[in-house]
């Protein structure tokens, strides 16, 4: 009990890189740009229907990366937990290897890829198909968004999957539960503190990203993270850059406290 | 026995660590050496360059880059940053010196200085030019490929033409790319005006369906690779393009066009002055100059250079324009308080869905 002052260094910590920057945004956010009085009017600017467009767009693209990260992640997990320990070595490595190489490099990797006279498109040739022009769009943006976010949906289900009791199962089975009615009404409830988890982990940076939808969308499918970026450093309007940060603060804050309704046990892990 | 056993470890102990920190201390008298730091656009200058500089002077250079002179406004202006040498435009200049973060040079230090064209000095940003030193100079202007774009390319026009939709790259620069569209209306482009600011505004909303992306440094590679017809660019990178893809070419429109100049300047505060001016001065040496602009590609200020570039380069309007194309060109004044008005146009194009 008295190891206390072992905290201290993370205190501190905390005080220096999240409580301070915090303040300071919240400072920014409400004071004149020039006359750093307080004023309403960064918050105000910020409501205009134009940046609430792009707050929505952000939220939904983010959302439907989300939504096909789970989709495309969950089976990976169940694959990934149901297999033999060497063979789960090795696909666990095969996920989180590509993660070690800088995340810049693999999305500039994607911009070449899918160009016009990219490889994909000269793969598609190759089997006869139609190229597709995906570059600068929407969906090359959603689609570096569900390439690079992934892992993050992954990893968490398959450790709520590996930690479940498998005698549930057995049980499910002996009283007459097919394979579908047994996940839907025991392997799927169970493992939804994975799924949470998975989707704020998914989320929180798909919303927040600025270089995925500048490389991959060219700089025309401005997000919220992209705005932002743009009045920090290229405009140098920090107030403003800081209200529009705040209101998607609050936003995010939002839907975590509407997800975290649904996670009883607070095995989530949220506040990551 | 035992005792002294320990003693003696002890003293050995003792005897290697002074070793090391002596050690240490030496080391530390070496990394006093002399340093400095450069600012920079992005693919603007030769990387061997800076090694042999760094070879004859053993002067360190720590280098960094910028994608628009707004990114190395905000970064300079917001300190943190210890930047002893940058390369802005004109117009930041003018901004750079209005804020007092500009040293100025002691020309005696420099004396390649003589060496640059007397059209490229007292220019109006620094009237008595006591703050920079021309590091190259020239256009704007529409880079096209000429399998995909068979028209003659005379007019800002051409990138407003449903045509070519999907085929046009525009600068991710605010002042460029509302610079160009200004031109087109026959505007200027340094107006204050709120009405011409709101048109040309418009003007690229509307655009903004035609266009394929809004890059900077990337177009290049883009339009090398024949993903797009058309590109807003910066002349050097016209020149790299060409060299590239021999199905490019540079068109300055008749309706004018951005005439600029890039200086080096030494920033307010620099603690590394005299190293600062010897890098200026290197870089305006002929020959250093003559090897910079054959790889980077842009047009050099210093006549000697330009009389020794092979003719194809020299007659290529890309790299030394004539007077005739240069007629109706503006040099980008500082806007000061119409600023906010071209960012306000900025992000509001930007941002349109």
């Amino acid at each position: 009990m008295g190891r206390r002052f072992l905290a201290y260094p993370y205190h501190l910590w905390t005080a220096l890189f999240t409580v301070i920057p915090l303040a300071l945004i919240v400072y920014f956010a409400f004071t004149d740009r020039y006359t750093a009085a307080f004023t309403l009017d960064n918050l105000r600017q910020a409501a205009q229907p134009v940046y609430l467009g792009v707050l929505w767009h952000s939220v939904w693209l983010a959302g439907v990366s989300t939504f096909l990260c789970l989709l495309a992640g969950y089976p990976m997990a169940m694959i990934l937990a149901k297999s033999g320990v060497r063979y789960r070595r090795m696909l666990a490595m095969l996920i989180v290897v590509p993660m070690w190489m800088n995340f810049l490099l693999r999305t500039y990797a994607w911009m070449t890829l899918l160009e016009k006279n990219g490889a994909v498109n000269a793969l598609l040739a190759f089997l006869g198909l139609p190229p597709i022009h995906i570059l600068y769009t929407d969906y090359a943006v959603l689609l570096g968004m569900v390439y690079n976010f992934l892992p993050f949906m992954i990893l968490p289900i398959y450790s709520v999957l590996m930690k479940m009791d498998k005698s549930l199962l057995e049980a499910a089975e002996d009283l007459g539960a097919d394979a579908w009615t047994s996940f839907r009404r025991v392997t799927f409830p169970l493992s939804l503190p994975g799924v949470y988890a998975g989707t704020i982990m998914v989320f929180m940076p798909a919303v927040t990203t600025f270089v995925i939808s500048r490389l991959l969308g060219g700089g025309q499918y401005m997000l919220a993270g992209n705005v932002i970026e743009q009045q920090f450093l290229a405009i140098g309007n920090w107030n403003f850059g800081s209200a529009l940060s705040v209101l998607m603060m609050v936003l995010i804050l939002l839907s975590m406290v509407g997800l975290s309704r649904y996670d009883k046990d607070g095995s989530g892990g949220y506040f990551l | 026995m035992n005792g002294m056993r320990k003693a003696f470890v002890l003293l050995l102990l003792c005897g290697v660590l002074a070793a090391l920190l002596a050690g240490c201390g030496g080391g530390g008298q070496k990394s006093a050496k002399r340093e400095l730091k450069v600012y920079n656009w992005g693919d603007y200058i030769d990387p061997e360059i800076l090694k042999s500089f760094e070879k004859e002077t053993g002067i360190h250079v720590i280098y960094d880059t910028f994608a628009t002179n707004e990114d190395m406004y905000v970064k300079v202006k917001s300190g943190g940053s210890d930047y002893d040498v940058a390369i802005p435009s004109d117009y930041m200049i003018s901004r750079l010196l209005r804020d007092g973060l500009l040293e100025k040079i002691d020309f005696s230090k420099v004396p390649n200085y003589s060496k640059i064209g007397a059209k490229y000095k007292n220019l109006d940003f620094d009237p008595k030019n006591e703050y920079s030193v021309p590091y190259m100079w020239g256009t704007v202007g529409i880079a096209y490929n000429k399998k995909m774009v068979t028209e003659p390319v005379d007019s800002w026009g051409i990138l407003w033409d449903a045509k070519y939709a999907k085929q046009i790259f525009m600068l991710d620069s605010p002042r460029d790319s509302i610079g160009i569209t200004l031109k087109y209306l026959g505007y200027s482009l340094n107006t204050g005006n709120e009405v011409e600011l709101a048109v040309a505004g418009k003007k690229l909303v509307e655009q903004k369906p035609l266009v394929l992306a809004y890059l900077v440094d990337e177009a290049k590679d883009k339009m090398i690779a024949g993903e797009g017809a058309l590109a807003v660019v910066w002349s050097g990178d016209a020149m790299f393009m060409m060299e590239k893809n021999k199905d490019i070419a540079y068109a300055i429109p008749k309706e004018g066009t951005n005439l600029w100049f890039d200086s080096m300047v030494i920033l307010k505060g620099t603690k590394h002055k005299a190293e600062a001016e010897e890098f200026i001065n290197y870089m305006t040496r002929p020959d250093v100059a003559k090897k910079n602009v054959e790889y980077i590609g842009y047009a050099s200020p210093i006549p000697e250079v330009e009389s020794k570039l092979p003719e194809d380069v020299r007659k290529n309007i890309a790299a030394y324009p004539d007077a005739e194309l240069l007629k109706n060109a503006e040099v980008f004044n500082d806007l000061t308080e119409n600023m906010p008005k071209y960012d306000k146009v900025w992000t509001e194009v930007k941002v349109a869905q």
